[in-house]
């Protein structure tokens, strides 16, 4: 192994770190440049359904076709733009409530007894053993007309007719908050059960009641943890494409699902394509801010 | 009761004054955790401006203590009164208290200047008295120029001098401190122990220092409370600790001494004598002791108390002989184990008075030890 790999050129250490880099350079780098390439191309009802950007033409000439017609259509139709916004829109709203939820749930367990805490955190992702898939379907049989909770409700007297619930925008956020939960507790709880407790100390002694010690203290220092949570649910939520096709109104605008029309059943391969790369940069660009903002903030911690 | 050093210079001895009223008092105070006691009946008074040292092997119930002050832990039984005010169910941030960390506790987000102003922000002040009294506070622990700075950025004793600023900027009534020097290195420990008492003195604050480390604690204190096991076995002043010890255990506990067991051969109210197993002689002591005739007693004689020569002492009591077993110089003076006949081995201390001994006592010779009866004390437990 060993001579092998200095015939390569390659110490051990580049070997090692090299392993990352390569996984990147297979599954993110390459995919992006092809989905990249095909945004600039022109539909074509053949195999592949789009035309190559390059040809030869055979007159000793190579021709690049960009078309740039699939962004600017992007921005004609008012279609896409209003799909971006309510994905924002939802995935923002998601996440806001997700943190709502999540944060004292993560408090509650990360200063919990040591031995409850691995099985409180066992518990919240013991939902990942079952398929996503099942579990978005379970909220349908929660949620539908004859579905649990109307049945719950009729039962008890509070409501004489079932309420709409499936199909509604209030089925998606509940969907979406329960599926990224434990995205947002995960970190947040990371966080909150390293810090130290006698900071909090420190504040009562200095005249901080507890719940300014936790506003000036706890909160503060828990903002790294909160922007790793928002980030993992934001992302993926803004591109949620099962949750609003299962859960959501048909007519529901959501980018994941535009996407989906596009490519399935439109076969419009250039067309999907750009709005992946469009949605690709609205989450790229403030994931770029929020690392630097972090960075920034962490100063000369990381040595 | 003995003069300390410190009473002869300025004459600082409030627990002596029959009228002096005590600052803070700790009432038959017990903590429990479960079925262990931590804090057993302890009962303290502290006067103002004393700097009190609660000393004691770990796990003696001497930070419990301390936090019971702060108010973090609530006393299980007893109560506790700061300037004649009972604090026993005032929580932490209600109390004219403030407590120096052993981890000191620093807020990590934020600069030495607002650790320091911190507690100022609590108490909603101006903002140009939180300005200037965090500059006087940063000005006197020297932190000016570090103001601006992130605790991450700072070396252990510029921490622990944040710590310090911002428990004294609130001016508390009591300042408490836990292990405030163990985290630093012998030579800054040393300084840093006088800074603290130049403070303690420019700012008229009662300090109750919690250590393990007696060194630190005969340096700081006025007086020591000693613990074992949740109680408090002796308190008094440094010297009195050291010179008097009550017990065994606190003769053991500070310095290093050589314990002799033994039986009251002679039990008169101005002298005593002790018979040893260990001695040829017995202990002739110019004190009496309050024990029934016969029972067993132990003279404590500290290392530096005792002379050696080699010759033979023309006295009946207090001499012993010894064969030198090892020697450690330390420079300014030199350690002799030596054992007696017994097999026992004895420890003394000899200041090395002279540059160069070419006759110094050397291994495996045969010694002659001898003290003074003023030198031992005598503890019955």
């Amino acid at each position: 192994m060993k001579p092998l790999l200095k015939r390569l050129g390659l110490q051990g250490r580049t070997a090692v770190t090299a392993v990352p880099y390569l996984w990147l350079l297979l599954f993110f780098l390459i995919p992006f440049v092809i989905v990249l390439k095909i945004s600039f191309s022109t539909s074509q009802i053949a195999m592949p359904p789009y035309e190559p950007l390059l040809q030869w033409t055979g007159d000793k000439v190579m021709q690049i076709k960009l078309n740039l017609g699939n962004f600017a259509f992007l921005v004609e139709d008012d279609l896409y733009w209003k799909a971006y916004l309510n994905s924002i829109w939802v995935a923002s709203v998601s996440t806001f409530f997700c943190l709502l939820l999540g944060y004292p749930i993560a408090y509650a367990i990360a200063r919990s007894n040591p031995s409850a805490r691995n099985i409180l955190m066992l518990l919240i992702v013991l939902p990942f053993w079952t398929s996503f898939l099942l579990r978005v379907y379970a909220w349908i049989g929660i949620l539908k007309n004859n579905g649990l909770l109307n049945n719950f409700l009729l039962w008890i007297g509070a409501i004489e007719q079932p309420i709409q619930m499936l199909q509604t925008d209030f089925a998606v956020y509940v969907g979406i908050v329960y599926s990224y939960l434990p995205f947002m507790i995960l970190p947040l709880y990371a966080n909150l059960v390293k810090m130290d407790l006698t900071l909090l100390e420190a504040a009562a002694d200095l005249g901080c009641k507890p719940w300014q010690g936790f506003l000036k203290v706890t909160l503060p220092l828990s903002l790294p943890g909160i922007r790793a949570g928002c980030l993992l649910v934001f992302i993926p939520a803004v591109g949620e494409f099962v949750i609003p096709s299962l859960l959501g109104d048909p007519g529901m605008l959501m980018i994941g699902k535009v996407l989906w029309t596009e490519f399935f059943n439109n076969r419009d391969w250039p067309v999907a394509s750009a709005v992946a790369i469009v949605l690709l940069l609205f989450l790229v660009v403030p994931m770029m801010y929020f690392q630097r903002a972090q960075d920034a903030e962490a100063g000369g911690v990381h040595r | 009761m003995a003069t300390s050093p410190r009473a002869t210079q300025q004459k600082f001895e409030p627990w002596t004054d029959p009228h002096a009223k005590p600052y803070v008092r700790i009432e038959k105070v017990t903590k429990k955790f479960g079925d262990f006691i931590a804090v057993d009946d302890v009962s303290l008074s502290i006067y103002k401006k004393e700097i009190f040292c609660l000393l004691g092997a770990s796990g003696c119930g001497k930070t419990t203590l301390l936090r019971m002050l702060a108010g973090f832990e609530r006393s299980t039984s007893g109560r506790i009164f700061i300037d004649g005010v009972d604090m026993t169910s005032i929580p932490p941030y209600e109390r004219p208290v403030n407590m120096m960390f052993q981890s000191y506790a620093i807020f990590p987000h934020m600069t030495v200047e607002q650790n320091v102003a911190f507690g100022l922000k609590q108490e909603r002040l101006s903002k140009d008295e939180i300005g200037s009294r965090v500059n006087d506070m940063l000005n006197l622990v020297k932190l000016g120029q570090f103001a601006k700075r992130k605790p991450h950025q700072l070396s252990g004793g510029q921490r622990q001098r944040v710590a310090l600023a911002r428990s004294l900027v609130k001016k508390p009534k009591l300042l408490l401190l836990d292990e405030p020097l163990a985290a630093l290195d012998k030579k800054l420990r040393e300084h840093t122990q006088f800074e603290l008492i130049n403070i303690q003195e420019t700012l008229g604050v009662t300090f109750v220092v919690v250590t393990h480390d007696q060194e630190e604690a005969m340096t700081l204190s006025t007086r020591i409370g000693l613990m074992n096991h949740g109680e408090i076995v002796q308190v008094g002043t440094p010297s009195e600790i050291y010179e008097y010890p009550n017990s065994r255990f606190v003769s053991e506990f500070i310095g290093s001494v050589n314990m002799f067991e033994g039986r009251l051969v002679e039990d008169e109210p101005s002298y005593v004598r002790i018979g040893c197993d260990d001695l040829e002689a017995p202990i002739y002591v110019n004190h009496g002791v309050s024990s029934a005739p016969g029972a067993t007693v132990w003279a404590a004689i500290r290392p530096e108390k005792i002379t050696i020569s080699r010759d033979k002492p023309d006295v009946a009591d207090n001499w012993a002989s010894a064969v030198v077993r090892d020697i450690a110089y330390m420079g300014d003076m030199s350690i002799y184990l030596l054992r007696l006949d017994s097999g026992k081995v004895v420890r003394v201390t000899q200041p090395n008075i002279y540059r160069h001994a070419e006759d110094r006592i050397t291994w495996e010779e045969r010694v002659y030890l001898q003290w003074y009866p003023e030198s031992p004390v005598v503890v019955t437990k």
